[in-house]
């Protein structure tokens, strides 16, 4: 029988966290000789306080939505993907390679083809460290680490060698060409006078973002698959008794979570750059991490965390604007989530648990 | 190549091999006794930013190393409490120490320095100086064995001598201590020490203090000795290569010395293409040694030469009884 209700287990420890979080970053704020109250106010002003504002959120969390959905599925594994970073850079190059090399006749087709080809190279990356830890035992978490390193290094070759305009200093590709172009909100959603998410980057790959979430929540909720993923979380020798094969599981589940993150490309290199520059996921491999531990691993989760750090992106980016207080903020309060949700989680579930358990014993 | 350039080099390599070699030593003793730290990175980073901080406010480097050593002592008690007492995930406690000192090192040079993240440049009684050895300059005459010795063994930084003497050292606790048995005993089999009595708990912290202390060296070391002042990430991934180090050499201290040095002969080498370049008559791509260390680590991990096997009750939380 489980101490706690399972709403408590849901909603109620990653709230705590996130107070706990919230209330540490505070404290960072006001240490530096700003005022924290005022800092969230503007932040709010600035992410949601208009729709360039939402613009910006939504484009931030569609790529957090794409990398915490990589990191979450490899946890329902039990496997720790901290190699994100490095898969979506594959995943950039991917995208710039179809979108530079192939004639499309339209931004329809040309997303479906960047699609594919971003998960394909996303997944490729994770496929080696996935089959090193599956046949040799490898650790993934050190093979996913080094793994991001080379990926860095690899992207800076191509951009400064076979993928570079000839003539030009900046280590870029050439931009893609004008039918690649994905409609952005501001194309969609402005009607006649009235034009909204002026400027801003947010795209379709949002629409994208959302139907991964569905599709990935269909796949680990409703198939034979997705429970055979699950059951080896729980536990890897009852899933071995039971006939599901250990090497299987962690290739496909790595190989899903490679694509996922690799698919982030088509957000931010396809959809806002509409090239391939250096450095273009910023992190955002690693934000999945706190985005997958804040949401649970369950794709709706994901979701709400991916709007919340959306909304720490932009607002953080209004902050350094306006104030002293530089955009680095953004990372304490990051690795303050993960060090909450993550690593400190029975810091706030022992005491919990304990009061619940009190609880009953006092109702009986 | 000439024999002064090789010397250079080799000068170069016991320069960059300095803080990998100490922050692999950190990670060994940390692994060692099972708890898996890939927070090496951030720690070093904390640590070259406050020791850099206060060595140019108080302008002597000695409290800078102190005020390091501190600046990663705190977050290894972070790591301490996450990992050991409240039994949670080390290796998402590492990720977030990596990212905390990231982004507050930043931060807080910004509204201390007001210099875009980084400190003032630190100038003299701010700097660790390099030390003269005894006889450098009368045997520097000497033919072959008077360049090596003035060159490549004398006139390095203090904490230079600290990080090769902390090799031996290492060695010794570990292999010939009562302290070192136990502590390699409670990385393969923590309930096999508790059964004798000896506090798993006592033990593991004061390996996550050691590798503190390490890390502290390592950082202040970048800062104060390497160059003279913190910027933004200045650790640059260091503390992932004596992560890959560490397992390059199957957690044993003369082999991590002999890896360190390895990959601080490929950043010294990456750092000379010219040199490079005349030696082999072909280009040879910096980023290409960069990565080599990462790559070579994976094809150990791979286990195609030689399988590195981590200490057995690594990463795992000890529970006493369910």
């Amino acid at each position: 029988m489980d101490v706690m209700p399972k709403w408590a287990d849901v909603v109620l420890i990653p709230l705590i966290s996130i107070f706990l979080a919230a209330i540490l970053s505070a404290l960072v704020i006001l240490a530096i000789g700003e005022n924290p109250w005022e800092a969230l106010k503007l932040m709010v002003q600035g992410a949601l306080g208009s729709t360039y504002g939402w613009g910006y959120t939504l484009y931030y969390a569609t790529n957090f939505i794409f990398t915490g959905l990589a990191v979450a599925i490899a946890f329902h594994a039990r496997m720790f993907n901290i190699g994100g970073e490095g898969q979506a850079l594959l995943g950039g190059l991917g995208v710039a390679i179809i979108c530079l090399y192939i004639p499309w006749p339209h931004w329809s087709l040309a997303l479906l083809g960047a699609a594919i080809g971003a998960a394909i190279f996303g997944a490729a990356w994770a496929a080696i460290p996935a089959f090193l830890q599956a046949k040799r035992g490898s650790h993934i978490v050190i093979t996913t680490i080094m793994f991001n390193f080379i990926a860095a290094a690899l992207l800076n070759y191509f951009l400064i060698g076979a993928l570079k305009v000839p003539g030009s200093m900046e280590p870029a590709s050439a931009k893609f060409p004008e039918a690649t172009h994905l409609p952005s909100f501001q194309d969609m959603f402005s009607f006649g006078e009235s034009t909204l998410f002026r400027g801003a980057p947010a795209n379709i790959t949002f629409f994208v973002a959302l139907a991964a979430c569905f599709g990935l929540w269909a796949l680990i909720w409703r198939t034979r698959l997705g429970y055979e993923i699950r059951a080896f979380g729980h536990s890897e020798s009852a899933a071995k008794y039971a006939g599901i094969s250990p090497t299987k599981i962690i290739m496909v589940a790595m190989l899903i979570s490679g694509a996922l993150a690799g698919m982030m490309a088509i957000n931010n290199v396809q959809g806002e750059a509409e090239r391939l520059v250096l450095n273009a996921v910023e992190g955002a491999g690693f934000i999945g991490i706190a985005v997958a531990l804040m949401g649970r691993s369950h794709p709706f989760g994901v979701f709400l965390a991916a709007l919340l750090f959306g909304f720490l992106y932009q607002g953080g980016a209004e902050l350094a604007l306006w104030t002293s207080i530089p955009r680095e903020l953004i990372i304490v309060i990051q690795a303050l989530v993960i060090l909450f949700t993550g690593a400190l989680d029975n810091m706030v579930r022992m005491p919990l648990e304990r009061l619940f358990l009190s609880m009953r014993r006092a109702r009986k | 190549m000439d024999f002064a350039t090789l010397l250079q080099m080799l000068d170069a390599t016991m320069r960059l091999a300095t803080p990998l070699l100490l922050a692999c030593l950190a990670g060994l003793y940390s692994e060692r006794a099972g708890i898996f730290d890939i927070g090496l990175e951030g720690k070093m980073l904390a640590a070259a930013f406050l020791s850099a901080a206060i060595a140019s406010v108080t302008g002597n480097v000695w409290v800078g190393l102190l005020a390091g050593i501190g600046a990663s002592m705190a977050l290894s008690v972070v790591h301490g409490l996450a990992s050991i007492t409240f039994r949670g995930n080390q290796l998402i406690s590492g990720v977030a120490i990596n990212f905390l000192a990231a982004g507050l090192t930043v931060v807080v040079a910004q509204s201390w320095f007001r210099q875009g993240g980084r400190t003032p440049q630190l100038t003299d009684g701010g700097r660790f100086e390099p030390i003269t050895l005894p006889f450098a300059e009368a045997l520097r005459d000497v033919p072959v064995i008077g360049p090596i010795y003035y060159e490549l063994i004398s006139g390095h930084t203090p904490l230079v001598y600290v990080a090769i003497l902390m090799v031996p050292l290492t060695w010794w606790i570990l292999y010939r201590t009562r302290f070192g048995l136990r502590l390699r005993a409670v990385g393969e089999n923590p309930a096999a020490v508790d059964t004798a009595g000896v506090s798993v708990i006592y033990l593991r912290y004061v390996a996550v203090a050691i590798c503190g202390v390490l890390c502290g060296i390592a950082g202040a070391y970048l800062a104060t000795a390497l160059q003279a002042g913190f910027v933004k990430d200045m650790s640059a991934g260091r503390g992932f290569i004596a992560l890959a180090a560490l397992i390059f050499a199957k957690w044993r201290p003369w082999y991590a010395l002999y890896a360190c040095l390895l990959f601080g002969f490929l950043q010294a080498m990456s750092l000379r293409p010219d040199v490079i370049e005349g030696v082999l008559n072909f280009k040879v791509n910096g980023q290409f040694l960069d990565v080599l260390p990462y790559i070579l680590t994976v094809v150990i991990l791979a286990g195609f030469v030689g399988k590195a096997i981590p200490p057995r009750a690594g990463g795992e939380p000890y529970v006493k009884e369910r």
